[in-house]
């Protein structure tokens, strides 16, 4: 069997025990409500993560809305179950392709503007679907969609992370992926070397999206209500800290950046102000002194799990 | 003779500056062709608009007949012209084999789903561009190197790194930007020899850019020579060494 | 709505139009400054505002100074935060990849909200009434004489600023450093020394504008940089980002927009409207209304 297809394997089946091992902890109530729900949190916030570093660590475009498409992703998840009745499994395919067509649409006028432009721009972008949102009364408008059913479990919060993770792994590792590299690493080369520069950011962006989508629609079927104060520049802010301090182009970076933060915000969750002092505190001293976060682009790579997934079968670092 | 490129009384104007003025080239192929000219002569300007990075202000471009203008960059290179840049444009971070994988990138087939779930033509694929890949830097003895961070090379294996990659998307004509800059004498020598020996295994024509003569006048077979965007003379190597103008261009006035 | 009541809606939107056009220019200017003279969006200037109304309030409530002495000792103080923030943070980072550069402005930016919430509580605080305001009737229009107060101080210091930048050996200099650092280097330009210059006055005059706001509206909060901040960098942008008579141009289209929208539509919508316009400027004329398109160099 190809060695590729070996590494995928053993980490999946790394993945199915570590899921066991929760499970049957939540299960059991060895460990409580307040345990599951930081843990979804947690891989929420890995999705996140994980497909933003996809738009700005992987491609290298600076994309600072990403609360807005969480936002689409909750809210048009809550209506096929709340307004519409239908099932959690259509939620999720709805929500992400909402989030994606949106990606779309959005990216493929605002991605030939670069760097400082692009960043205010999906700022903008961000806060005009908030500000939107505010104003649909069918979704509740201020005051948010209520009476979300609980349809997120740990189980459907796990895997979908995991296929999300093997999505954009297998993405990076492949030719689209390379292309995204290559824009990122010096665009005018990569238009000049054959590869449509437009076409790839645009398709990085959109996957992001979508992926950001599924976020939504598992957020707001485990938090009861998809509410617009959830989906400030905060948010966006919140989930770009978690790649860059985890490092941006590395996807153990993203991971690390999103179960470090989360697990600092339960801590804080007392006392937001102090939480956002020292998050920007550190973020400040971080891009002084290390702006390559802690992987910087690089995988980290154990023997039970092969994130980088090389293609030479070697088992080191990959980029 | 075949014609390959042509350049029709093409201008290229920023503003106020004419960088490039009513200039008119032509290409045959297997043609190894040189354009030279002192500092800011508008060399760069002509193969940026060759290459599609600027759309030329006035003029035509063609290449084997087809129309080369306001066409983007990745558009031409699919036509088949390819470059290389003045100043390294290597993908630093990335490994010197996947520098090369990726130019390889229009000639591979399989779709993104194919991709991402790993089946069909996926695997084979990736084996074949590998495969392509090591065999290209072999080629250019850069295959010691090829999981090597691009920017870890020394500066002449950079150099050609960028000249295999850019020979990666088999183009039939390959621009060279001034391929020789801050080589030695004896890297100049191995260079001249490699574009000479290119342009025979690779079939294709060259057009370069260069400042250092013995490169130019040993290598090209035709020149073209450029100062403050006007073409000032054209010809066999011989007769531009012994152009009044061209001395002059380069050397000032009084020296002719 | 017949002729005559939409006269008048669309006179009085445009007074206050200029009105809050001014404010925001004023903060425009240290937007478009300080991107002119180091490329940086620096995300902290409308938190440097903020600061600038508490100095303000602080002034006249705790030092009990009237208006002009409480403007200019906001003004000073925001000019020395302005220097401090530029060299502890924005100065390490000259050599720093773009997007690292713009995280820490953004850090920047929540640590002086957060920060002041932490100080001052998240309560509104109330500007105390140092300027009676007189309201004018003409010809149905209202305006405000504090409304008044406004344009002319903005108008003063706007004058104050093109004068220092044109006419003085700083401003030259200043010019210099934005067009071509390394150059103004060799001629013996103390760069840092005028980007933190650049900085202060910057600063100062986003202060300005929130000691205004404060006396017009009365009451100032930690969080009420952020979206005047963000619609004054994006009249900078529209008047042509690093041209200061652009930041002036853009300001005062922002404000009367923002009023017109307001009065005419709906005033939820009205920030959107800010954002809608920078998405069309971003689109189709990036190098704003006053601004000349640059080919990058391959």
């Amino acid at each position: 069997m190809n060695s590729i297809k070996k590494h995928d394997l053993a980490t999946l089946g790394a993945c199915a025990v570590l899921f066991a091992i929760v499970q049957t902890l939540l299960f059991a109530d060895f460990i409580g409500p307040f345990w599951e729900l930081n843990i979804i949190l947690i891989l929420i916030n890995v999705i996140l993560s994980v497909s933003l570093n996809l738009i700005n660590g992987y491609t290298g475009q600076f994309s600072i809305g990403h609360a807005g498409f969480l936002a689409v992703g909750a809210y048009t998840g809550a209506i096929v179950t709340v307004k519409l009745g239908l099932p959690f499994e259509l939620a999720l395919v709805v929500g992400t392709l909402c989030s994606a067509l949106l990606g779309f649409l959005i990216g493929l006028p605002t991605l030939r503007l670069n760097g400082d432009y692009l960043a205010i721009a999906t700022l903008g972008l961000g806060e005009i679907i908030r500000i939107c949102i505010l104003n649909i009364e069918y979704v509740g408008g201020a005051s948010g969609l209520m009476g979300i059913p609980r349809f997120t479990t740990f189980a459907w919060a796990f895997w979908i992370t995991v296929f999300i993770i093997f999505v954009i792994k297998n993405f990076k590792n492949s030719a689209p992926g390379r292309c995204c590299l290559a824009i990122r690493e010096n665009e005018i080369a990569a238009e000049t070397m054959g590869i449509d520069t437009t076409k790839y950011k645009v398709m990085a962006f959109t996957i992001g999206a979508g992926f950001a989508g599924t976020a939504g629609v598992l957020f707001a079927h485990y938090f009861y209500i998809a509410h617009p104060a959830s989906f400030t520049f905060m948010r966006s802010f919140d989930i770009l800290t978690m790649v860059v301090l985890g490092g941006l182009g590395s996807m153990t970076g993203a991971i690390t950046g999103a179960v470090l933060l989360t697990a600092i915000s339960a801590v804080l969750a007392e006392y937001p102000e102090w939480r956002m002092v020292i998050y920007s505190l550190t973020l400040i001293v971080l891009m002084i002194n290390r702006p390559q976060g802690l992987f910087g682009s690089k995988e980290l790579s154990l023997k039970m799990f092969r994130l980088g997934g090389s293609d030479n079968g070697r088992a080191t670092e990959s980029k | 003779m075949e014609e390959l490129l042509k350049v029709n009384d093409v201008s290229m104007i920023f503003g106020g500056l004419r960088a490039v003025s009513n200039f008119t080239m032509e290409i045959n192929k297997g043609e190894l062709v040189g354009l030279i000219g002192p500092n800011g002569a508008g060399k760069t300007t002509a193969f940026n608009m060759l290459t599609g990075v600027y759309d030329p202000s006035e003029g035509e471009i063609t290449f084997e007949g087809k129309r080369v203008n306001g066409k983007k960059p990745y558009q031409v290179t699919a036509m088949g012209m390819a470059r290389t840049f003045q100043n390294i444009r290597l993908f630093s971070e990335l490994s010197v084999i996947d520098n090369v994988k990726i130019a390889y990138n229009m000639h591979i087939q399989y779709s993104l789903a194919e991709a991402v779930c790993r089946f069909g033509r996926y695997f084979d694929e990736e084996e074949a561009v590998t495969k392509k890949a090591i065999e290209l830097l072999k080629i250019f003895k850069l295959d010691r190197y090829k999981d090597e961070m691009a920017k870890n090379l020394p500066y002449g294996e950079q150099r050609r790194l960028e000249i295999a990659r850019a020979l990666a998307t088999e183009p039939k004509l390959l621009l060279l930007d001034e391929p020789a800059a801050g080589m030695n004498p004896q890297e100049t020598h191995e260079l001249m020899e490699m574009i000479r020996w290119i342009r025979k295994e690779f079939d294709l024509s060259v057009l370069l850019i260069e400042h250092d003569m013995s490169l130019v006048m040993g290598v090209c077979e035709r020149i073209y020579v450029l100062e403050y965007g006007f073409c000032i003379a054209n010809g066999l190597p011989d007769e531009i060494k012994h152009n009044k103008r061209v001395i002059e261009a380069y050397l000032g006035e009084e020296v002719s | 709505m017949d002729m005559g009541s939409f006269a008048q809606q669309f006179a009085q939107q445009l007074i206050n139009g200029i009105s809050l056009g001014s404010i925001y220019a004023l903060i425009a200017l240290g937007y478009t400054m300080i991107y002119g003279i180091i490329k940086l969006i620096n995300f902290a200037h409308g938190d440097i505002y903020m600061l600038g109304a508490y100095m303000g309030f602080v002034a006249t409530t705790m030092l009990g100074l009237s208006f002009v002495p409480a403007l200019i000792f906001a003004m000073v103080a925001a000019g020395i935060a302005g220097i401090i923030i530029e060299r502890v943070a924005y100065r390490p980072m000259r050599n720093a990849p773009r997007i690292a550069i713009l995280i820490t402005a953004i850090g920047v930016s929540f640590f002086l909200e957060y920060g002041m919430i932490l100080i001052a509580t998240p309560q509104p605080r109330t500007f105390p009434a140092i300027f009676e305001a007189t309201v004018y009737n003409f010809y149905g229009l209202i305006v405000n004489s504090q409304q008044v107060l406004i344009l002319v101080i903005s108008l003063v210091l706007m004058a104050g600023l093109t004068y220092i930048v044109n006419h003085t050996k700083v401003g030259k200099a200043m010019r210099a450093v934005s067009f071509d650092a390394d150059a103004a280097r060799l001629m013996g330009i103390d760069i840092d020394r005028i980007i933190s210059m650049t900085f202060a006055l910057g600063s100062s005059l986003a202060a300005a504008a929130g000691v205004l706001v404060g006396v017009y509206y009365n009451s100032i909060d930690p969080l009420m940089g952020m979206m005047p901040g963000l619609k004054a960098f994006i009249a900078a942008v529209l008047g042509g980002i690093g041209i200061i008579p652009g930041a002036m141009l853009g300001g005062v289209i922002m404000g009367i927009v923002e009023a017109m929208v307001s009065g005419f539509f709906s005033s939820t919508f009205r920030d959107a409207a800010s954002f809608v316009i920078l998405i069309l400027i971003l689109l189709y004329r990036p190098s704003g209304i006053l601004g000349k398109n640059i080919k990058e160099k391959v």
